[in-house]
């Protein structure tokens, strides 16, 4: 057989196939404008990493709406919805920096290595100057490390553990979402108030970072109120039945059961809890009671009846009277037939609040962009005044207490607000042992 | 003592689940020699019978309602379900309060329909295929099922409530003097899988036709030879292990949310089963499903868990390396069977 390749020759076109390759990425940015994925054209593509498929794609199609919406209104599409009401007035519906927003779209199954594959997808082959989106805190947490290392800018979205801004932030990534720190500064006080400050709370958490950090967070707020911590249970995440975790509280002597569960586990966890009677219980000679405490609107809908009167919190709710919430909602409704989640409410933001700092910047340098971003103060977004923190890129802003409708009179009207706790009761300092032992280092530009 | 009986209850409720599954696996193993790695989404496709039925029971007629509005201060849409406007009120209600015990008239027929099809559709060409084949194309249609019905009924959780008269507790200790609540529907639950279980037996063991299957089972070959068509009873064999699955799934809504990947959740424990019982052995399914789903119960109290660590997460698969490792064919398992 004759041989028709000669090494020579294999290396001649490996070399030339590979310079090829990689020549449209050497065009398209870092070397000629000093960071990754300098847009050159008359577009900007941003990258949406939202779970399409998997337990959490509800989460993430509701995500994916409102970044949508938020290109359109970038793009001076609708009705301008929060750029109507938003403090800054960089933004005037043409783009940004008179290039037009285009988007890709990732599926991240929530799953770190699937999430941080698709990323790295989006940054190398679409160019996408800027990740959004997630609806876990261990892939917020995987991605913003890979695009600190990409050198391009992380807008976080449904993210809630202290570490995404605690021990794992970094300087390229921002969190708008808040945090299990917030939710147990939030709710303790209205615990408190509803059920005394002589409770004994057991806890089932879902074993990860994101249990973990709101466990220690329910249980460090509810002990200061005077709450003892009768038991701290990790439950595998997807557990389904939780009826043998739940069992046990029932002989603990615990009269408050503390359910550090999302999602698909917290509708089931809270149904069989309920099925248990733990409702009906008298533990104590106290009236037994549950608290969830990070709601979604979509999990209240999947829990039903049973979320009846529990308490919890979120970061936003489409309920909330101010302008800038009333502005989404109307175009988040009539674009969409429903009201937005918190999920979809933060990846606007996030998406609006991006564009607005490389706008103020006058750049898409990640750099230039983190400057604008740290310490930045803005209203009219829902939440009222809101600081961007510049030394953990965490948001403060005020936080929602809710209780599940008693009476609900729709499809949508499963929570109702029982609280808004203003900004200075959950703040907090960068150092906080809960958020201990990160280092946002220096931002990234990539080149 | 409290904490005992509840996880011994726990854990009759728990393998009632995967006896059912494990028996729909064994039945479908032990006569065609299939290992049909999408029986979990039949259990997942029973349950959303239940889903479909009282979706359908709640279509309803709107209207609005001028002194009400919605998240966009439009008049709100009030629904009226067709089966309260056509039956009555009391009558219409009862039908959607009842729809999860209602669905078993709808499950039957259709998981009789989803296994004769699946059968004849597709497995049927891999009989003479090996295993390894026969997982990965089973494996296949059960994504391929999941997708379908995600795409019907979305990713989240649909919360399912059992009958009103049976969504309370019942004091189980009451005989013994003691106060132990359990949810009614588990108990339900528990006898209604009694209940099947012991009818597939019945109708393995007392019609001619489960001692043909029992015969085919054991000698398929002599069988064929004395000239009976071994091969049609086999496939509606198939047809009855996926109704098994489907009745389990229609019952377990109220216990566990329906969502897609549910059989998936259930397969690979339902496959440890089976494995622990005896490939092959409808009895061993049946036991090993009851051990396993008690053990793992008694697994998860705080007490054991303090002195091993994690073992609620491995009980389950510690008792099969031991049973193999002790009884390589499984509790009752048969010899011959998956040892070429």
């Amino acid at each position: 057989m004759s041989n028709k390749f000669s090494r020579r020759g294999v290396l001649k076109s490996g070399a030339i196939a590979g310079s090829g390759l990689l020549l449209p990425t050497y065009l398209r940015a870092e070397s000629h404008s000093g960071f990754t994925n300098a847009p050159t054209g008359s577009e900007v593509v941003f990258g949406f990493n939202v779970p399409q498929t998997g337990p959490y794609s509800e989460e993430g199609l509701d995500e994916l709406r409102a970044f949508q919406l938020a290109v359109e209104h970038l793009n001076g599409e609708g009705d301008g919805g929060m750029l109507n009401t938003f403090s800054s007035k960089a933004l005037d519906g043409a783009g940004i920096l008179g290039k037009k927003v285009t988007f890709v779209t990732g599926d991240t199954q929530t799953k770190s290595d699937v999430a941080r594959a698709s990323a790295q997808s989006m940054i190398q082959k679409d160019g996408a100057v800027m990740i959004t989106g997630g609806s876990s805190s261990g892939v917020a947490v995987a991605v913003q490390g890979l695009c600190q290392e990409a050198g391009v800018i992380f807008m976080a979205a449904l993210t809630h553990s202290n570490d995404t801004t605690g021990k794992d932030r970094k300087a390229n990534g921002f969190r708008h979402f808040f945090n299990a720190y917030m939710s147990g500064a939030a709710l303790a006080p209205v615990l408190g108030s509803a059920y005394g400050t002589e409770r004994r709370a057991y806890h089932l958490t879902a074993d990860y970072t994101w249990g973990w950090t709101q466990e220690e967070s329910i249980a460090a707020s509810t002990e200061a109120l005077g709450w003892q911590t009768v038991e701290k249970v990790r439950t595998p995440v997807g557990a389904g039945d939780f009826s043998s975790y739940i069992a046990p509280v029932l002989n603990s002597g615990a009269d408050v059961l503390i359910l550090n569960h999302y999602g698909g586990d917290m509708v089931n966890s809270l149904s069989q809890a309920v099925q248990f009677g733990l409702r009906d219980k008298m533990v104590n000679g106290k009236q037994f009671e549950i608290v969830v405490p990070l709601y979604s609107e979509l999990m209240a809908a999947g829990a039903g009846s049973n979320i009846q009167g529990v308490y919890g919190s979120m970061n936003w709710n489409w309920q909330l009277q101010d302008a800038g919430t009333q502005a989404f909602v109307k175009s988040f409704g009539e674009k969409y037939g429903r009201p937005p989640s918190n999920a979809a409410h933060t990846s606007y933001v996030q998406t609006l609040l991006y564009a607005d700092a490389v706008t103020r910047a006058g750049t898409f340098n990640p750099c230039g962009v983190v400057e604008a971003l740290e310490d930045f103060e803005f209203d009219g977004m829902g939440n009222g005044p809101v600081l961007y923190r510049g030394a953990d890129h965490q948001c403060f802003k005020d936080v929602l207490v809710m209780k599940g409708a008693e009476n609900p009179t729709n499809e949508y009207d499963t929570l109702e607000i029982v609280e808004t706790t203003p900004r200075a009761q959950v703040e907090y300092e960068p150092d906080h042992p809960m958020f201990a032992g990160g280092d946002l280092g220096q931002c990234n530009p990539g080149a | 003592m409290d904490a005992i009986i509840l996880q011994f209850f726990n854990g009759l409720e728990k393998g009632s689940a995967y006896a059912l599954i494990a028996l729909g696996l064994t039945l479908i193993f032990g006569t065609l020699g299939v290992v049909n790695f999408a029986h979990g989404a039949l259990f997942m496709i029973g349950a959303f019978c239940a889903v479909t039925l009282r979706k359908v029971f709640e279509i309803s007629k709107v209207s609005l309602d001028p002194t009400k509005t919605d998240f966009l201060g439009k008049p709100l849409e009030v629904k009226t379900p067709y089966v309260e406007a056509w039956f009555g009120e009391t009558v219409g209600s009862a039908m959607i309060n009842y729809s999860v015990p209602l669905a078993i008239l709808l499950t039957i027929p259709v998981m009789l329909f989803v296994g004769w099809a699946m059968e004849r559709g597709l497995i049927k060409h891999f009989y003479k295929r090996p295993h390894a084949d026969q997982i990965l194309v089973t494996f296949g249609l059960a994504i391929v099922l999941q997708e379908i019905v995600k795409y019907f009924f979305g990713a989240n959780p649909i919360q399912m409530m059992a009958p009103s008269d049976y969504s309370g507790t019942v004091n189980i200790g009451a005989m013994l003097g003691m106060d132990i609540f359990y949810p009614v529907w588990r108990l339900v639950y528990f006898f209604f899988s009694a209940v099947i279980i012991g009818g597939v037996f019945a109708f393995l063991q007392f019609t001619t036709f489960g001692m043909v299957v029992r015969a085919g089972m054991a000698d398929r070959e002599t069988v064929g030879l004395l000239g009976i068509d071994i091969d049609k009873r086999f496939t509606l064999m198939f047809g009855l292990a996926a109704g098994v699955a489907g009745l389990a799934g229609v019952m377990y809504t109220p216990i566990l949310s329906p969502n897609y990947h549910m059989g998936m959740d259930f397969l690979v424990l339902s496959f440890v089963v089976v494995v622990v019982g005896g490939m092959g052995s409808l009895p061993g399914a049946v036991a090993a499903g009851f051990l396993l789903g008690i053990l793992q119960s008694f697994a998860s109290l705080n007490e054991v868990k303090a002195i091993i660590p994690g073992i609620d997460q491995i009980i389950i698969y510690l008792v099969a390396i031991v049973i193999l490792l002790t009884r390589p064919r499984g509790l009752m398992g048969r010899k011959g069977v998956m040892e070429d």
